[in-house]
């Protein structure tokens, strides 16, 4: 299935390696943070995009020095209704992560909207998802009050 | 009042169309129920025992009679004739059909009213002091800083889904505190620093429901530019540790005592730091904006009114003077009074209004009041600026519309929750109790001799009539299958915030009231001097003279 990303559908170009699974030579992969964590020379100085998946209770500070090495950060949402990672991605954000941040788990259209506020430019929507109605949700409102990831400022600073 | 700029307008439009598009879905069967759920609430949609409800932002509990007059419209067309005013100075419709919801969205959003976050994991509708901008005892007007925190928590992106819902109170009255902010996820207290530097105090982590907390300070001062800044490091650190395996530990009070205050504090600091001086600071010309929309109405140089106020309160006409008495306030403009609209009638739900009384209410409060009434936590409306001189007049026509019933503070001024007649979660009925309260002290001598009593009835654990914090409360309970009363004594929400206490083994319903009136003609017998409240001599006595008066027969 396709991925949201910068609001046009694409492919997902990554792999996702097993925390003891055979890593390919080349082409992009996604790890755990455990996993990168342990072998994170072998993964920084292979052929290849590294992408780092969070769960929503891991301290994203630890990846604080590494990203500028990383081409993606894969955040999860175990329930659209669990909110941690909207908070993880606007820490990531503020520390100056820009490759890209994927949302992935139970992903919906109806928070597409936030998701992109504190940081996320890609989706992996929940399977049986209509993505096309999805990219729909980007232009449920046009105005906000808050500074986050997407605007810095709060709109009386804009 | 504030005044939508086209941005505020942009908003609850856009949401009313969004929320049209959720519907239409839900329909047709592309969004399922579960997924709707929480899109609903955010929209304030929850489902009852019998039907949806609709429950209405009214922010610090402020309506203009344009916006009673469209909810007047809404209760006619949508609902059936009537609204209820909540504990958290908001409305609610309990019979609105689901097809109906976008269409009444659009109609409050052209009066600048809306629901959005009035239910669900999310930031709350932001409650104040009802006497905000008249009390004389105020420092500074709260609600600038209430309108402040709705636009910073309208979709705020990062904290739509939170472990659970979150509520926050403002009071400008750091000596008397009318909105019960510590007993609120966040409380924010205007106060003076020791150089005369107006700033906020912030408190956390209070509550009611299953686990009644008094909230703890994080900040004694803080600069008002920095208040944002500091709710959200207070909702980011909440956001990320607070507990998602249990809704009963889920609000923030949970976090902050299984945290610890000082190492919670720490870690809100920490993240309040590293944003202090970035983008959600506020700045001196946003907040001289939004306070100039609270400007004070144009009042007439008048005389002091206080020697007419006692002539009105010794008034032959005892009803009117027994309203005077109770339901008139200090106004801190000479000539000028607040007055209390009770909605505690004899045959009427707590806080209940029908549609016609809400069109009155309008008529009356352009003409009485500079067209403005104000919703009270206690579930009745105030006319902020009243001439003293017109109260005569004011009464009349009040009386005529079954509005003046004279009992503010007293013990049929009770605040009750909808309880078992309608909602999903209660274990019994409070709106019985309440009527029968209401009847059996109907005499309004007997209320005064009684005095002040703040009387709380909750129909199940989740406290949503505040029974903790009243001076008395009622909790209903399911006691094997039957509905049953347990009797709290001692709770105050305000400065000297206590959580009431059970005296004893749940009484049924047909002894409750019993029980209550044992309670109060104990204390009658045991007060020092009528000055003396009922709150003052149980701390004075202690629980065991009104336990063993109630419990003497068993």
């Amino acid at each position: 299935m396709p991925i949201i990303k910068d609001q046009k559908l694409v492919e997902n170009e990554y792999v996702e390696v097993a925390s003891e699974g055979t890593v390919p030579a080349a082409g992009s992969i996604i790890v755990g943070l455990q996993n990168f964590m342990k072998h994170k020379d072998l993964f920084l100085n292979r052929e290849g995009n590294i992408g780092v998946r969070l769960d929503s209770s891991d301290d994203v500070s630890e990846l604080t020095s590494d990203l500028g090495k990383l081409a993606l950060i894969v955040l999860t949402f175990p329930k659209f209704a669990d909110g941690r990672a909207y908070t993880q991605a606007r820490k990531l954000r503020r520390s100056g992560f820009k490759g890209e941040l994927r949302a992935t788990g139970e992903v919906l259209r109806d928070q597409l909207f936030y998701m992109t506020r504190v940081g996320f430019n890609a989706f992996e929507l929940q399977e049986g998802r209509d993505p096309e109605n999805a990219l729909e949700a980007f232009k449920d409102f046009s105005v906000t009050y808050q500074s986050s990831a997407d605007d810095n400022r709060a709109i009386y600073n804009r | 009042m504030y005044q939508y700029t086209s941005t505020d307008k942009k908003i609850v439009t856009e949401r009313a169309d969004q929320f049209q598009g959720q519907v239409t879905r839900r329909v047709s069967g592309s969004v399922k129920e579960l997924e709707f759920k929480p899109l609903r609430l955010q929209n304030g949609l929850y489902m009852q025992l019998h039907a949806y409800m609709l429950r209405v932002n009214v922010p610090y509990g402020l309506l203009n009679s344009k916006q009673l007059r469209m909810n007047a419209h809404i209760a006619r067309t949508y609902d059936k004739g009537y609204a209820h005013f909540t504990t958290r100075q908001n409305i609610q419709y309990n019979w609105p059909e689901l097809d109906d919801v976008p269409k009444i969205l659009k109609d409050l959003a052209s009066v600048e009213m809306h629901a959005i976050q009035s239910s669900g994991n999310c930031i709350r509708n932001t409650t104040s002091d009802p006497f905000a901008g008249v009390a004389r005892d105020e420092i500074e007007d709260p609600r600038p800083y209430g309108e402040l925190i709705r636009q910073w928590s309208t979709f705020h992106p990062e904290f739509a889904y939170l472990p659970r819902k979150f509520k926050i109170a403002v009071t400008g009255t750091p000596d008397f505190d009318r909105a019960a902010v510590r007993v609120h996820d966040i409380g924010v207290r205007l106060v003076k620093n020791d150089k005369g530097e107006l700033g906020c105090e912030i408190m956390a982590g209070g509550g009611l429901g299953r686990t009644p907390v008094v909230g703890k300070v994080l900040r004694d001062w803080l600069p008002r530019e920095d208040m944002l800044t500091y709710l959200d490091a207070i909702l980011r650190v909440y956001n990320t540790i607070g507990r998602r395996d249990n809704k009963y530990k889920a609000r923030i009070k949970i976090t902050i005592n299984e945290t610890g205050v000082d190492k919670f504090r720490a870690m809100v600091d920490e993240e309040f730091e590293l944003m202090r001086d970035e983008g959600t600071k506020l700045t001196q010309a946003e907040l001289d904006r939004v306070s100039k929309q609270f400007v004070a109405p144009t009042y007439k140089k008048l005389a002091s009114s206080d020697s007419a106020l006692t002539k009105f309160k010794l008034s032959k006409e005892r009803d009117f003077g027994h309203w005077v008495t109770n339901n008139v306030i200090a106004h801190k403009v000479d000539g000028y009074s607040a007055a209390v609209i009770s909605l505690k009638t004899k045959d009427t739900p707590p806080g209940d209004v029908s549609d016609t009384q809400l069109d009155k209410i309008a008529d009356i409060a352009d003409k009485y009041s500079f067209g403005e009434a104000v919703v009270t936590h206690a579930q009745n409306l105030v006319l902020p600026n009243v001439e003293t001189e017109q109260l005569p007049a004011l009464y009349a026509e009040l009386k005529e519309w079954d509005l003046a019933e004279g009992n503010y503070n007293l013990v049929t001024d009770t605040i009750c929750c909808p309880g078992l007649d309608f909602c999903a979660l209660a274990n019994a009925r409070s709106i019985p109790v309440a009527l029968e309260i209401s009847e059996r002290f109907a005499d309004l001598d007997y209320q005064e001799d009684i005095g002040e009593l703040n009387l709380k009835i909750s129909g199940c654990i989740n406290a949503c009539g505040h029974h903790h914090v009243g001076h008395i409360g009622i909790l209903g309970i399911d006691r094997r299958g039957k509905e049953a009363y347990q009797l709290m004594l001692g709770g105050s929400p305000s400065d000297d915030a206590s959580l009431a206490q059970i005296i004893g083994p749940a009484l049924a319903p047909d002894k409750i009231v019993d029980a209550l009136e044992t309670v109060l003609k104990t204390y009658l017998g045991l007060r020092t001097a009528p000055e003396e409240r009922f709150l003052d001599c149980y701390r004075r006595v202690g629980a065991t003279p009104f336990k063993e008066a109630v419990y003497a027969d068993n």
